[in-house]
């Protein structure tokens, strides 16, 4: 891959897709509260769905957060706890791979469902249908990438990965040179992984970032709101 | 104590015919659009039957309301809020939309277009959500109206609870109602409590219950939570919806629209004062059976110089006082107890209140099937409807509901002996426990039931809670943000936000 597309790929286009990724979503919260939604669609069939969204949810929770975690955690933390980058990086294919799979099948059953029953065909939007695939796509390509790990297991692969996301947020210019001579499946899921990024305010995505655990610690259960209060106070 | 006042409201059942009228007219003032075709806020039930959405009352089967821990402590039936948000993902407790039914129209085009043909065209059902040919419908919010289908479907309605089904059998053609259903506005509502998003609040100031449609994000646990049912998930804006009670009519003074298109003008509604402390208190009562009169318990007596006092301090306006001592609901709740909660024992403390219907007794005793005590029919000898009422209002405990019976029979006796024998049988009224006066009034107010004794409704008080100058060219109804130009308090693109309304009342 010539440099000049390197450096576009993988040090400038993060840069575009987390500024919409941060921007859109907050003008969207502002201005289109009313679009913010989880988009469900039990109602309409219950089939396939709670097997397919449970699977799918729990599955790619964990390999969010495994993404999350193992990529923006400085090397060194890793390093001062002696945890050594082939083993990291077993752990990252051993559970990464189980929860991928996991998440691919309720995801199969999910796009499924959403190409095949004509209730859910009828009513999904371009958007609902487009992510669900972006995502699936993300998925298969995330499980290709195992069987090149697997190639070299001294864990310097996943540094160079460490160290470009570590370089994006910390403003390192050079950080595209980190992924420069990585595998090709490396390389596209990436692309596609910045390019969810950059559609996530103009799908349903948005409901991860209202998912409601303080639900958990909210006083009580019930909820009252008094009309004569808001205007008494600003008084 | 802290007292807060609702409008509640009271259907005579006595006097329903079922014409589905306020059904109907709610049907094209809310819900006349995509993704809320299938839903009624009012819907018209005929019972003994399942209902809309089927077995709604089969709680074993739906998990809604509440439950009292082994503690006294009250949680949701359908779990603690961690069970809650674990069914995140996927709700085991959510009806599919057939459980309503899958909403359709007919193909009237048809009808003009058709070819000359021996045969007379048809108009067939599309379905309103696939647009594609249904070759049958299946359910409906009326479909077992007057009593269609067969008995064995019908008979797995719930409220026949210690009633042997061979027996209601033989009691089939005589034994028959209609019940009319919208949201509750319940004081304990479960919807509220099942909401992740915190986005369904009741009102403090006239207890309607309402989703704030910009902050629920379909996590669809309120349809859960809610007991009665009354809360539908939207599929096309994927927000939940339920009955708001009419609330910028109510605001204004003005009855519901179900209330009122009502032909048999059976509807009514008053204010109510309750003692908000003691909502807990009342909803987990031990025993379910208590749940009737632990919700009387916290009604208070408008006419109370004590309760009035504590009111004006609470922030009660005084033409909402006024208008809690003209209530009919208090009236028919409290003074003369021939109204009821409907299935008290889901401990939501609800609010909207039923008279129960005469018809199978008046029926039986015109048959001769029972026997007449004096000028009236004996309401006690006729076990299963009053069995079946009695599940239906209070939990099964018959009593109360025998007593409503009689007061109504003896209200008929009473005004009979007056208007056609000239005489003022004071004996049949002592029977059942009230003075000629009460009954009188009783007459007045559910049988002549003038339109100003129906609705008593004081206008809320806007000026207090919002500055005019600032509504002024503001939005009106409109779905999600109208012209708001968004919820935060500050303005993206610098400059002063312009402040638009800022009253709860912004949903939808």
């Amino acid at each position: 891959m010539a440099d000049y597309l390197n450096t576009a790929v993988f040090g400038i286009y993060p840069y575009i897709a987390l500024v919409v990724l941060a921007v859109g979503s907050i003008i969207r919260y502002d201005r289109e509260p009313y679009t913010w939604r989880s988009g469900s669609s039990q109602l309409l069939r219950r089939r396939q769905l709670v097997v397919g969204s449970v699977l799918f949810h729990v599955g790619i929770l964990i390999v969010f957060f495994g993404h999350l975690v193992g990529l923006l955690t400085p090397i060194q933390v890793f390093d001062a706890f002696g945890i050594g980058h082939g083993f990291k990086q077993g752990m990252a294919i051993v559970v990464g791979g189980v929860a991928g799979i996991i998440c691919l099948i309720g995801a199969t059953m999910l796009l499924h469902r959403r190409l095949a029953d004509p209730r859910i065909r009828a009513t999904s939007t371009f958007g609902d249908t487009a992510i669900l695939m972006l995502l699936y796509a993300q998925l298969v390509l995330g499980l290709a990438t195992i069987p090149v790990s697997l190639g070299h297991m001294d864990g310097e692969e996943m540094v160079k990965f460490m160290s470009w996301a570590q370089g994006i947020f910390t403003l390192d210019l050079s950080a595209a040179g980190y992924v420069r001579d990585v595998s090709p499946v490396f390389k596209a899921h990436l692309f596609l992984g910045l390019t969810i990024f950059l559609v996530f305010p103009f799908t349903r995505l948005v409901h991860m970032l209202s998912a409601p655990v303080r639900y958990l610690w909210r006083p009580g259960y019930q909820v009252v709101r008094s009309k004569r209060a808001p205007f008494a106070q600003a008084k | 104590m802290k007292i807060r006042a609702q409008i509640g409201m009271v259907l005579n059942l006595d006097k329903c015919i079922g014409c589905h009228t306020c059904s109907v007219t709610c049907k094209n003032v809310w819900t006349n659009r995509e993704g809320m075709e299938y839903a009624w806020f009012n819907n018209v039930e005929t019972k003994p039957g399942i209902g809309y959405p089927k077995e709604w009352e089969n709680q074993k089967k739906w998990n809604g309301g509440w439950v009292r821990n082994k503690n006294g402590k009250l949680q949701p039936k359908m779990g603690s809020k961690w069970r809650v948000l674990a069914k995140i993902f996927a709700n085991p407790d959510l009806p599919e939309i057939d459980d309503y039914y899958e909403p359709f129209t007919f193909d009237y085009e048809h009808l003009q277009s058709a070819p000359d043909a021996k045969a007379s065209p048809t108009a067939r059902p599309r379905s309103l959500i696939t647009g594609e040919r249904m070759e049958k419908i299946e359910w409906g919010p009326n479909w077992e109206e007057i009593l269609g289908g067969e008995f064995s479907k019908r008979s797995k309605d719930v409220n026949f609870e210690g009633v042997e089904k061979e027996i209601y059998g033989q009691f089939e053609n005589t034994f028959m109602m209609y019940l009319p259903r919208l949201c509750e506005h319940c004081l304990n509502p479960t919807c509220v409590a099942a909401c992740p998003s915190g986005a369904i609040y009741k009102r403090e100031d006239d207890g309607i219950v309402l989703i704030d449609q910009e902050k629920c994000r379909g996590w669809r646990m309120c349809v859960s939570g809610c007991p009665y049912k009354k809360i539908y998930y939207n599929w096309s804006s994927g927000k939940s919806e339920k009955c708001i009670f009419c609330y910028p009519r109510i605001e204004a003074g003005q009855p519901t629209v179900c209330s009122e298109t009502c032909v048999g003008r059976i509807r009514y509604l008053g204010v109510l004062l309750y003692d908000a402390d003691r909502i807990s208190e009342a909803a987990s009562a031990t025993d379910e059976q208590d749940l009737y009169e632990a919700q009387l318990s916290i009604f208070l007596d408008p006419d109370d110089p004590a309760v009035i006092e504590q009111a004006r301090k609470d922030g009660v306006p005084e033409a909402w006082l006024e208008a809690a001592r003209n209530s009919p609901v208090y009236r028919m709740a409290m003074d003369w107890k021939v109204a009821f909660p409907l299935h008290p024992e889901y401990r939501t403390l609800p609010m909207v209140w039923y008279v129960p219907p005469l018809s199978p007794i008046q029926s039986a005793a015109e048959a001769g099937k029972i026997g007449v005590d004096g000028a009236m029919p004996d309401v006690r000898s006729l076990r299963i409807p009053l069995r079946y009422l009695a599940n239906l209002l209070t939990a099964g405990k018959e009593e109360p509901v025998a007593l409503a019976l009689e007061r109504m029979l003896a209200m008929r006796a009473y005004m009979r002996a007056k208007t056609i024998d000239g005489v003022i049988d004071a004996k049949v009224a002592a029977q059942v426990g009230l003075e000629p006066a009460q009954i009188e009034a009783m007459y007045h107010v559910m049988a002549i039931a003038n339109y100003e004794d129906r609705f008593v409704i004081p206008t809320s008080h806007r000026e207090v809670s919002e500055d005019a100058y600032d509504v002024r060219g503001s939005c009106g109804f409109s779905f999600g943000n109208g012209c708001s130009g968004g919820s935060s308090a500050g303005n993206l693109f610098a400059g002063s936000k312009r402040k638009t309304v800022t009253t709860p009342t912004e949903v939808f």
